[in-house]
């Protein structure tokens, strides 16, 4: 589940809303409901350090032509 | 053949003019002459171009509001209605208004035309307009980045989304080389493939400073770029035909940014709610679970040993119990047969008898006499009466 720290806000913020609803759609086994909780929260915690942790970053356009 | 006065058919051109729509408001360009003003406060002039003139006349009230210089020679904008003026069978523009070409007027009338092509062609119409992505993670802008605009836009997004990477297009923003400059910003911002909206922004300024985005060949590259664009170009009630283009018109550069951004304070309630909902549902699930689990439990306890074991050690129990109670009576029975035996046998005993008047006879070893074979004559015998014995001898 390290692939959590690569996501952008908005992928991470889907797959967190994602979840949810997944967990409000039914009775899930013990084992599965773990697993969502605990991705849930590692989610929503990467969300918030994002949040919190940005610093604005400003660059120039380039002057050269189309970039590929 | 009717023949009418002077008058009459003077009256008659005075209404065919009055009723043309053209001639009721009409802005005309031309050059100053024959400038007097009268001591009444009126203007009398001519305009005229290579080929042709026109007499006008501007009224005190009129003439009051006039705010430029105006000259024999000068290049003006007159604005008013063409009517007749019957007592000297004239026809003139009776002038409200007079502008320096290339002063606001004119740039008000140059907007206008350009508005009314524009929207003609389509350009304003909401199905163009694309939409603003909700969590942008590259913004380009389109500004001069000497500018007050700027700044403001880096504070915004600093404060609500500081997760947006910010890509500036420099460009001027005005004066006559800064519709060329903004055209260009656009399009190197285009060319890239990573940027999610642009903001092209400046701050407040007179009409002419904001007259670059009034151009219409910047109105083009807006109303073109594959990127949606939002437009925050001077103060709230300045409104530019990119303004009418863009996908998004903001007020402000500052409200640009803020329509380009969600806001981080938001999002961070957006997540607590989120994370309280998964908690919740978590919690709700692990209830579940146990109650799912107690289920089982006790169904299981149903069919185990344990319950079998405990209903056979109660049928035991209540078997001794029936049983104890059966012996008891039995045992009972058996004392009262025993006693009543005891009694008959006690009756039938040779003192009983004796009691009754009974004698019992024995020879002197003690041997019982039945009969009277047994015995010979003066034979010793005893009587054994109840209390005591009789000695007897046999006579014959």
């Amino acid at each position: 589940m390290d692939d959590i720290t690569d996501l952008s806000y908005e992928e991470a913020y889907d797959q967190l809303e994602a979840l949810v609803a997944r967990m409000e759609s039914g009775e899930l086994p013990l084992e599965k409901s773990v697993a969502l909780y605990e991705r849930g929260q590692k989610l929503s915690a990467h969300c918030q350090a994002l949040l919190e942790g940005a610093e604005l970053k400003i660059k120039q356009v380039d002057e050269a032509g189309p970039v590929d | 053949m009717q023949t009418f006065s002077v008058s009459q058919i003077t009256g008659y051109i005075h209404d065919l003019f009055d009723a043309d729509t053209v001639l009721a408001d009409v802005w005309v360009q031309g050059e100053v002459s024959n400038l007097t003003i009268a001591r009444s406060g009126h203007w009398y002039f001519t305009i005229k171009d290579a080929d042709a003139q026109l007499r006008c006349v501007m009224f005190r009230g009129a003439a009051r509001r006039v705010r430029i210089d105006v000259g024999a020679g000068d290049e003006i904008l007159v604005h008013g209605r063409v009517s007749v003026y019957e007592a000297r069978g004239e026809y003139q523009l009776y002038a409200e208004t007079i502008e320096a070409v290339g002063g606001l007027g004119d740039l008000h009338r140059q907007f206008e035309a350009l508005k009314a092509k524009l929207d003609a062609e389509g350009l304003f119409d909401p199905a163009r307009k694309q939409p603003i992505p909700a969590f942008p993670a590259r913004l380009g802008v389109v500004t001069s980045p000497t500018a007050a605009a700027w700044h403001d836009i880096q504070n915004v997004l600093r404060r609500r989304f500081p997760l947006v990477e910010v890509v500036i297009s420099p460009t001027l923003v005005q004066g006559a080389e800064a519709p060329r400059q903004i055209v260009m910003a656009l399009e190197r911002l285009n060319w890239r493939k990573d940027i999610d909206a642009i903001i092209i922004a400046r701050g407040g300024g007179s009409l002419e400073d904001l007259w670059c985005f009034n151009d219409e060949g910047v109105a083009r590259a807006v109303a073109e770029s594959r990127i949606p664009v939002i437009s925050g170009i001077g103060h709230e009630i300045d409104f530019t035909i990119v303004d009418f283009v863009a996908d998004l018109r903001a007020p402000t550069p500052s409200a640009a940014a803020e329509l380009a951004t969600p806001n981080r304070d938001d999002l961070l309630l957006d997540l607590d709610r989120l994370r309280g909902g998964l908690a919740g549902l978590f919690s709700a699930s692990l209830a579940q679970n146990a109650r799912d689990l107690e289920r089982l439990q006790s169904g299981l306890r149903f069919v185990t040993p344990v319950k079998m074991i405990a209903a056979a050690q109660r049928d035991v129990a209540e078997g001794r119990l029936r049983l104890e109670r059966a012996a008891a009576l039995k045992l009972e029975r058996l004392r009262d047969r025993l006693a009543s035996a005891a009694k008959a046998l006690e009756r039938a005993s040779p003192e009983h008898i004796l009691a009754r008047g009974y004698a019992l006879v024995t020879d002197e070893s003690g041997g019982l006499i039945r009969r009277a074979a047994q015995v010979s004559k003066n034979q010793r015998l005893n009587v054994q009466l109840s209390k005591d014995r009789i000695r007897v001898r046999v006579d014959d």
